[in-house]
C-alpha cells in the first residue's frame, strides 16, 4: 500500500481505493446522489464520478466526448508510445469508434450465446472438482477455495494457456487492477511479465496451431488485414483480465449474500427455477465493475466543467443503486422481476463476455447450495473486499458444515 | 401487437431471450432478433411486456 491521505469528504476529494469507499461505498454514493451528484477529486490528476443511472448513462453512450482509450484509473495518463485512440492498448474495450466495431465484432462471436452455452458441462464439472478438493472442511475460503478458480480455468481453456499457471494469471490480474496507485513507471516495469509471459504463449501458438481463442486472434483479419502484434497481445490481456476478478467477484459476493442471508438461501434452493431471476438482482446488487474514460476536449459536461485527460469514474455499481431508476433500489429482491440493471455496462461497450459471466456465476452457485444447502459467514469481520475498480470479496470464510 | 428489436440499440444485453426464448433469439454476435415476428398471443405479449422492462438499451418496442 501506498501512502494515501484518508478522504473527509467524498464530494470534492473522493478516492475509489480509500477503505471507506472500499470496505462500504454504498453510504457514499447515496449520499454523492443527493449533495452533488457529479463528485470531483483533484488525485489521478483530476477525476470526476457521476453516481446517478442518468449520469452513468450519458457518459457510457457518449463516445464523443469521452474517449476509452484507457479504462483504469490511475495516477499517469497513457504515454505518448502507447497505442492511441481509436485503437488503445487493449481493444476493443480500449477503442472507440469507428475502429472500435471492427475489434468488437471480431470477438463477439467466440462469446455469442452458443458456443458460450456449449462450456456449461466443462464448468459445472469445475465446480464439483473444486468442492472435492475441500470436502473434508468445515470451514472454507469461498473466494480463494472456489470462486476465483472458476473463471480462471475457464479463460485458461479458452486461450489455450497451460492449466499449471493458474497462479501466474492471478498474479497478473492483481497486478493489473490493484496497483492503481503505483507510480506510473513502476506500473510499466510491472506489466512487463505480462507481455513477456503473452508473447512466450502467441509464438508457442505459432509454432504448435490449435483451435482456441489464441489462434483464432492470430488467424482474424480485420478489412482484409491480419490483426497487428499489440492488437493480439491487447485482446488477450483484455480476455484474461477483464474475464478472471470480474465473474470471480460476482460469484463471491453472491455467496457472502447466501452466507449472511438464509431467507435468500432457502428459497434458491427450494425454488430452483427462480435461479435465472435471483442472478439478475445478484449481478444488480453486487455490480462488480466500475469503468473509466478521458475526457477529450475541455468541455462543459454534466454541469461540470471538465477537462481535457481528466478521468470520469464510470460507476455501473452506483448507477444499479439510483432509487430514481430502481424501486427500493436499495434492498435486496431476490424475486425481482424488473431488473434494467447496467452491471454489464451500456452502449457499444456492453461487456463482451456477459453470457459467460452468468453462465459461470448461475452454475456457480447451483452446485454450490447443492452441496451445502445451508453455510453461514464464519467470521463477518474477517472479510476483506478487493481494492480497485473491480469489487468482491477476496478473503470470505464460510461455514459449510458443523 | 407486435414486437421488434430496435438493431441500433440493441448490443446483445442478452436479457429478452433468457426471459423468453420463444419470442427472441440471438445472431452470430449475441445480439436479439425477433422470433415471433407476427401477432402477439396474450401469454407472448406479457411475456414481451416483461423483456421490454428488463432491457437496459430500451431496445424492445411494442406495437401495432
Amino acid at each position: 500500500m501506498t501512502d494515501q491521505k484518508p478522504v473527509v469528504d467524498f464530494a470534492t476529494d473522493f478516492d475509489h481505493t480509500d477503505p471507506q469507499w472500499v470496505n462500504n461505498p454504498y453510504p457514499i454514493w447515496e449520499d454523492l446522489r443527493t449533495r452533488c451528484p457529479v463528485a470531483h477529486t483533484e488525485r489521478y490528476g483530476g477525476a470526476w464520478f457521476p453516481a446517478t443511472h442518468e449520469g452513468v448513462s450519458f457518459v457510457a453512450k457518449n463516445t464523443d466526448d469521452f474517449t476509452s482509450r484507457t479504462v483504469v484509473m490511475g495516477n499517469g495518463r497513457p504515454g505518448e508510445e502507447a497505442p492511441p485512440a481509436p485503437i488503445g492498448v487493449v481493444p476493443p474495450i480500449s477503442s472507440d469508434p469507428p475502429f472500435h466495431q471492427y475489434a468488437r465484432k471480431l470477438i463477439l462471436p467466440a462469446f455469442a450465446p452458443g458456443p458460450v452455452n456449449a462450456l456449461e458441462p466443462v464448468i459445472r464439472q469445475l465446480c464439483n472438482e473444486l468442492l472435492d478438493k475441500v470436502a473434508d472442511q468445515e470451514v472454507i475460503n469461498g473466494s480463494s477455495d472456489y470462486a476465483q478458480f472458476i473463471p480462471s480455468y475457464v479463460i485458461s481453456k479458452m486461450l489455450g494457456f497451460p492449466e499449471e499457471d493458474i497462479d501466474t494469471f492471478l498474479e497478473f490480474v492483481h497486478i493489473a487492477l490493484e496497483g492503481v496507485n503505483h507510480p506510473q513507471e513502476e506500473r510499466i516495469l510491472e506489466f512487463e511479465p505480462m507481455n513477456e509471459y503473452f508473447t512466450k504463449q502467441i509464438q508457442d501458438h505459432i509454432d504448435n496451431p490449435r483451435e482456441d481463442l489464441t489462434n483464432f486472434l492470430l488467424n482474424a483479419e480485420i478489412l482484409g488485414n491480419k490483426l497487428e502484434p499489440e492488437h493480439v497481445v491487447g485482446t488477450m490481456i483484455l480476455v484474461l483480465v477483464a474475464g478472471i476478478d470480474t465473474t470471480w467477484s460476482a460469484i463471491g459476493s453472491s455467496l457472502w449474500h447466501l452466507a449472511h442471508n438464509p431467507d435468500d438461501l432457502a428459497r434458491l434452493v427450494n425454488e430452483p427455477d427462480l435461479m435465472p431471476t435471483a442472478i439478475e438482482e445478484f449481478l444488480r446488487f453486487y455490480a462488480p465493475v466500475t469503468m473509466a474514460r478521458l475526457v477529450k476536449e475541455d468541455k462543459e459536461l454534466l454541469g461540470c466543467p471538465m477537462k481535457k485527460d481528466d478521468w470520469v469514474l464510470l460507476g455501473f455499481p452506483a448507477a444499479n443503486r439510483d432509487p430514481e431508476a430502481f424501486e427500493d433500489a436499495d434492498k435486496f429482491i431476490i424475486d425481482r422481476a424488473e431488473n434494467r440493471h447496467v452491471t454489464f455496462g451500456l452502449g457499444i461497450h456492453r461487456c463482451a463476455g456477459s453470457n459467460l459471466a452468468r453462465l459461470e456465476v448461475r452454475v456457480a452457485i447451483e452446485e454450490f447450495i447443492k452441496r451445502y444447502p445451508t453455510f453461514t459467514l464464519e467470521d463477518p469481520s474477517a472479510v476483506r473486499w478487493a481494492q480497485g475498480q473491480v469489487r468482491g470479496p477476496r478473503h470470505l470464510p464460510i461455514r459449510v458444515k458443523g | 401487437m407486435k414486437v421488434r428489436i430496435d438493431a441500433d440499440l440493441c448490443q446483445g444485453q442478452g436479457r429478452c431471450f433468457a426471459i423468453a426464448p420463444q419470442i427472441f433469439g440471438f445472431d452470430d454476435l449475441g445480439n436479439g432478433v425477433v422470433l415471433e415476428t407476427g401477432e402477439l398471443s396474450d401469454e407472448s405479449l406479457e411475456l414481451a411486456k416483461l423483456a421490454q422492462l428488463n432491457c437496459p438499451e430500451h431496445a424492445i418496442f411494442i406495437e401495432d
